[in-house]
């Protein structure tokens, strides 16, 4: 098979629709073994998943150079959550480079594969068992040329990072996850409550799936949890004023009105900012674990006493216009 | 105080290192340092237990249970009855990356 460093309007279309989550699993790429350009027996040979953004990644940050790809069978994930899984792994690796005859195609015994694809790779292993030496690139696929001039990746390409355009790219697939529960949620409270109180629902998943990968860095705290409550109390507090100042007509009111935006909000950010974590390159099970924990139970009980606070103003509200 | 990821499973053996610096290479956080004669733990506080160090050293230098850390992964084992520490951050629709029923094909398509 070959294929071109060139990305098409078509390959460009397909990374948007992948971004929006849109046939989230059919993005894929063929595994075997590509030609991109034209390659030698001592081209060298890069590892990739069959995710078209991954292999988009790869072939595009290839301008000029003649290699191939091997696109191992990682079910459309990316290589770094299919490292995880164990689906970009030794097993695959060995098998990809024996069912493609990669020891007849090229001279040297060496395998680019992507550091972010070691979680599931066993070097010394996949030398054991296929003879080929596991090489492993940096971190990201734009510095493969210059790590390819002396085949050292600088301390500088071996650490992950975490840009702006980076988090700000998934938000679209996490509004789209969080999509169907805010708009039933904001129709609700727009007949039960008015449409200020639907606003503030739209505002609570837009802080959480948006506003929040956009900030993540300058949010203070280490945990993710208490990096949402601390958004969510920012982006209540419009709410919180309008209904301190609104609802003046009943003893206290007012404090009530402002006080359930601020329980209700935050919880709700911070659960969207808490499932973010599967996304960053830095959270560690045993701390996601320890913030369920922790803060889900906050979460739970602020959001809890905010509606039940709401419903009593209600009846309150009610019993006083009757 | 708001820092639960200062504890991890990262337990690392000096004594057994035999300095191949993979370590130092797969680590995306610079957890592992190169040495003169072993490899250096710089900063623990720092691993996301992703493996890659422990998978990828030779002399089982380096222990650490690697997992997912992904809320939502482990939020949905857990309403499902399901082990958290064993859940993957695919296997669901909807999840950062799900799985599919697709089977692995290998040769033939050289």
């Amino acid at each position: 098979m070959t294929t071109v460093s060139k990305l098409t309007f078509v390959d460009r279309f397909d990374h948007f629709l992948a971004r929006w989550g849109v046939n989230r699993m059919g993005h894929l790429v063929k595994p075997g073994l590509y030609r991109l350009g034209n390659p030698t027996a001592d081209s060298p040979v890069f590892a990739s998943a069959n995710y078209t953004l991954s292999f988009d990644a790869l072939r595009s940050a290839l301008i000029g150079i003649d290699a191939y790809i091997l696109v191992l069978d990682t079910k459309g994930i990316n290589v770094w959550c299919a490292a995880g899984e164990g689906t970009f792994g030794t097993d695959e690796l060995v098998n990809r480079i024996s069912c493609t005859g990669l020891a007849s195609v090229v001279r040297h015994r060496t395998v680019i594969v992507p550091q972010l694809g070691a979680p599931g790779i066993s070097a010394h292993q996949v030398l054991r068992r296929s003879v080929f030496r596991v090489e492993y690139g940096p971190v990201r696929a734009r510095d493969l040329p210059e790590y390819l001039k002396t085949r050292m990746a600088t301390p500088e390409m071996r650490r992950v990072q975490f840009p702006f355009v980076d988090r700000v790219v998934l938000a679209p697939v996490e509004l789209v996850h969080a999509a169907v529960p805010a708009i039933v949620a904001a129709i609700l409270l727009y007949f039960l409550a008015g449409p200020v109180a639907s606003l503030a629902a739209v505002t609570a998943v837009l802080a959480g799936t948006v506003l929040f990968p956009a900030l993540l860095p300058f949010l203070p705290t280490r945990d993710f949890s208490t990096k949402g409550l601390i958004l969510g109390v920012l982006v209540a507090l419009p709410f919180t004023v309008y209904g301190a100042t609104q609802f003046t007509m009943v003893p206290f009111a007012h404090v009530v009105a402002g006080i359930i935006p601020l329980l209700i909000i935050p919880p709700v950010v911070a659960y969207l900012a808490l499932n973010f974590t599967g996304c960053t390159p830095y959270t560690s099970r045993t701390g996601v674990k320890q913030e369920i924990f922790r803060y889900v139970r906050v979460m739970v009980a602020m959001a809890g006493c905010g509606i039940l606070l709401a419903i009593l103003s209600a009846i309150l509200w009610f019993l006083e216009v009757a | 105080m708001f820092d639960s990821y200062r504890e991890n499973t990262l337990l690392y053996y000096p004594e057994r290192c035999i300095n191949c610096r993979r370590c130092s290479q797969v680590c995306p956080h610079g957890v592992f340092a190169e040495g003169p004669e072993t490899a250096v733990l710089t900063d623990s506080t720092r691993c996301m237990e992703c493996g890659a160090c422990a998978l990828n050293c030779p002399a089982q230098a380096i222990d650490v249970q690697s997992g997912v850390g992904c809320a939502w992964a482990m939020i949905s084992a857990a309403l499902r009855g399901k082990d958290m520490d064993n859940c993957t951050c695919g296997g669901e629709a909807g999840s950062c990356c799900a799985d599919t029923t697709e089977t692995s094909s290998c040769c033939g398509e050289k």
